[in-house]
């Protein structure tokens, strides 16, 4: 995140051989020692994670093979694993999430990194910060109790009713759980997330920039949409691809309210799963070797695609932290 | 005709500024329905007996959650005592020790593992302990917890660590102090607000996680009798409770909940306000 270290903070003025040559001091070296020791246990934890989920899910891995990714039919009974419907579940929710959250996210983050005055700016970074600290069982709780029967279900119905002939809005309401429950309590999650991120990268965006364009007789949206926004584009897709990394694995609330069941559906009103809820839903009644092989092999899978995510998305904010770190705060 | 494109600018400009407006008023609002709710429906679920009795069998009305509050204390003091240490010990060792490309690294890989999906974590911890100790555990638990704790902690003490200025250490080198004791005495003093930022940040999200509990802590309808034995804590039995369709149960789930979310929120309160002290401090 600071470049600057790289090239040399404390580390390259207390240069750590020439201080061990010079005395020999034991507890100095005990600590630094134990220091190490943390991090490099850091890293082994990481390669020891991928060690475990693969050799945990090798029975399902040498049965299935390539087969666990296409496959669409989960049954435990006859002991057939496929995964495509767990995965197809994640990315329809996370992407729909983003499709409602990205356009609120960076119209918030708009809000209170430039317009807000500051005392509303202070309050509503801090309530934003205490919906990002809301424990997902609790969104869940309330999804099941008032998002889903009050908001999604009526809604459900008057789509079905009106819009009915299009794929999305076909099929029975099940009093509103499924894919698009699951998708709207995503997008409130990942809401915060985005903002929060959003925020920190639209206030790096040089004055300067700002003031010549409204020097030109821009309006001050068109400051923000010609100028700011697109100045902050990297930095803000990676804020989005962050929220992307959360909402795939992002658990409790979606298990609560998406009908949990491995059908893959185009209509929006279907239960489904995602790989998260049926790794929770189903983990610990998992009977026999092989169901919970493929149920570990699932969680294989969900590492691996967040992992990617993630990455992606800490390069492209590090790299925009980076760029507009000699304009604005560290 | 410039006069109407003028126009068209304006009326703009006010709409769009409107609904980024309107955007952050949606997120407030989404906040306040979900703890207007919480207070609405768990404050008459809570009582004395509430919170100190252990869960009836079905049918039975009342019980409490007393076992689940205990619980997830035992958790998350577990969580600390393993989170608090690798965390703080890696952050120093990253901030202060680190060859500038081993730190790339490590932090790299800080940020993998508080990008790792929580269930993903609770499975990992499932094959490590739970297989290996026979059977689910608060001991099991408390490692999940922890391993979501440390990138967190030691992301956070790393950062802090590096705005403190190096002329305390100068100083220190000076008068002949060894580093290490200069990082204990000096910097950490100095750098304490954000080191407990971090601390009250990992605590305030372990306290709710739920996902690598599942089949690691299990939950229990019993007292805490030892850290090798399944244990109770809140969310878990929040889960349970929310998705059982006992009108009784769903009751106190919300009343659960309450108790959950102060928690939470004490704690990330407590967050706000050591940052404040922090930016004030630096002048910033």
């Amino acid at each position: 995140m600071k470049q600057e270290n790289q090239q040399g903070g404390p580390q390259a003025r207390f240069s750590l051989r020439s201080r061990l040559k010079s005395r020999g001091r034991r507890g100095e070296i005990i600590f630094i020692t134990l220091a190490a020791l943390a991090a490099l246990a850091l890293i082994g934890l990481v390669l020891l994670m991928v060690f475990e989920l693969v050799t945990r899910s090798l029975p399902a891995l040498q049965r299935f093979g390539a087969g666990f990714l296409t496959g669409t039919e989960w049954n435990p009974v006859t002991e057939k694993f496929g995964a495509l419907s767990a995965i197809y579940g994640t990315l329809v929710t996370s992407l729909l999430a983003l499709l409602i959250a990205v356009p609120v996210s960076i119209g918030a983050a708009v809000f209170l990194a430039e317009l807000a005055p500051g005392s509303i700016r202070g309050t509503a970074s801090f309530l934003m910060e205490l919906l990002a600290a809301v424990p997902s069982v609790v969104y869940g709780l309330w999804a099941i109790f008032v998002l889903v029967p009050v908001v999604i279900g009526p809604a459900q119905q008057f789509l079905g009713d009106h819009l009915g002939f299009l794929p999305f809005f076909k099929g029975p309401n099940l009093g509103g759980f499924g894919i698009l429950s699951g998708s709207v309590i995503l997008a409130i999650m990942v809401l915060p997330l985005v903002t929060a991120t959003a925020r920190d990268i639209i206030r790096m965006v040089p004055d300067a920039q700002k003031e010549a364009m409204l020097a030109l007789g821009a309006t001050r949206w068109e400051t923000l949409w010609k100028v700011v926004l697109p100045y902050g584009r990297s930095g803000i897709v990676g804020s989005v691809i962050l929220g992307l990394g959360r909402a795939l694995g992002e658990t409790m609330a979606v298990t609560m309210v998406i009908g949990n069941s491995p059908r893959i559906s185009v209509s929006l009103f279907s239960p489904a799963h995602t790989m998260a809820s049926q790794i929770a839903s189903e983990f610990s009644e998992a009977t026999g070797g092989l169901y919970i092989s493929a149920l570990i092999e699932l969680a294989l899978v969900l590492f691996a695609i967040t992992l990617v995510v993630n990455v992606i998305a800490r390069l492209l904010v590090w790299k925009a932290t980076g760029k507009f770190k000699t304009g604005g705060r560290s | 005709m410039s006069r109407s494109r003028l126009r068209t600018r304006k009326v703009t400009n006010a709409v769009m500024l409107g609904l980024c407006g309107l955007s952050a008023a949606l997120a407030v609002i989404a906040l306040l329905a979900i703890l207007s709710y919480t207070v609405g429906k768990g404050l008459p679920a809570i009582g004395l007996k509430f919170l100190t009795s252990l869960p009836q069998p079905v049918g039975d009305p009342g019980g409490g959650i007393g076992n689940a509050i205990v619980g997830t204390t035992v958790l998350v003091a577990l969580a600390c005592g393993i989170g608090i240490p690798a965390g703080l010990l890696a952050g120093i060792y990253v901030a202060e020790f680190a060859h500038p490309r081993v730190a790339v690294v490590v932090r790299f890989v800080a940020d993998v593992l508080f990008g790792v999906p929580s269930i993903v974590t609770g499975v990992f911890v499932y094959g490590l302990v739970v297989v290996a100790m026979g059977g689910y555990s608060a001991l099991a638990g408390g490692i999940a917890l922890a391993l979501i704790m440390v990138p967190i902690i030691s992301r956070t003490a790393e950062e802090s660590l590096k705005l403190v200025p190096n002329t305390l250490r100068e100083a220190g080198l000076a008068l002949g102090v060894p580093l290490w004791r200069i990082i204990l005495s000096v910097v950490i003093p100095s750098a304490l607000p954000g080191v407990l930022t971090g601390i009250m940040l990992g605590l305030a999200r372990v306290a709710g996680e739920t996902a690598p509990l599942i089949f690691t802590a299990f939950g229990s309808r019993l007292n805490y009798k030892g850290v090798d034995e399944p244990i109770a804590a809140l969310p878990l039995q929040i889960y349970r409770y929310a998705i059982s369709p006992y009108a009784d149960w769903q009751r106190q789930a919300w009343g659960a909940a309450l108790i959950l979310i102060v928690m939470v929120l004490l704690a990330s309160v407590a967050v706000r306000l050591l940052t404040r002290k922090r930016s004030s401090n630096l002048g910033r």
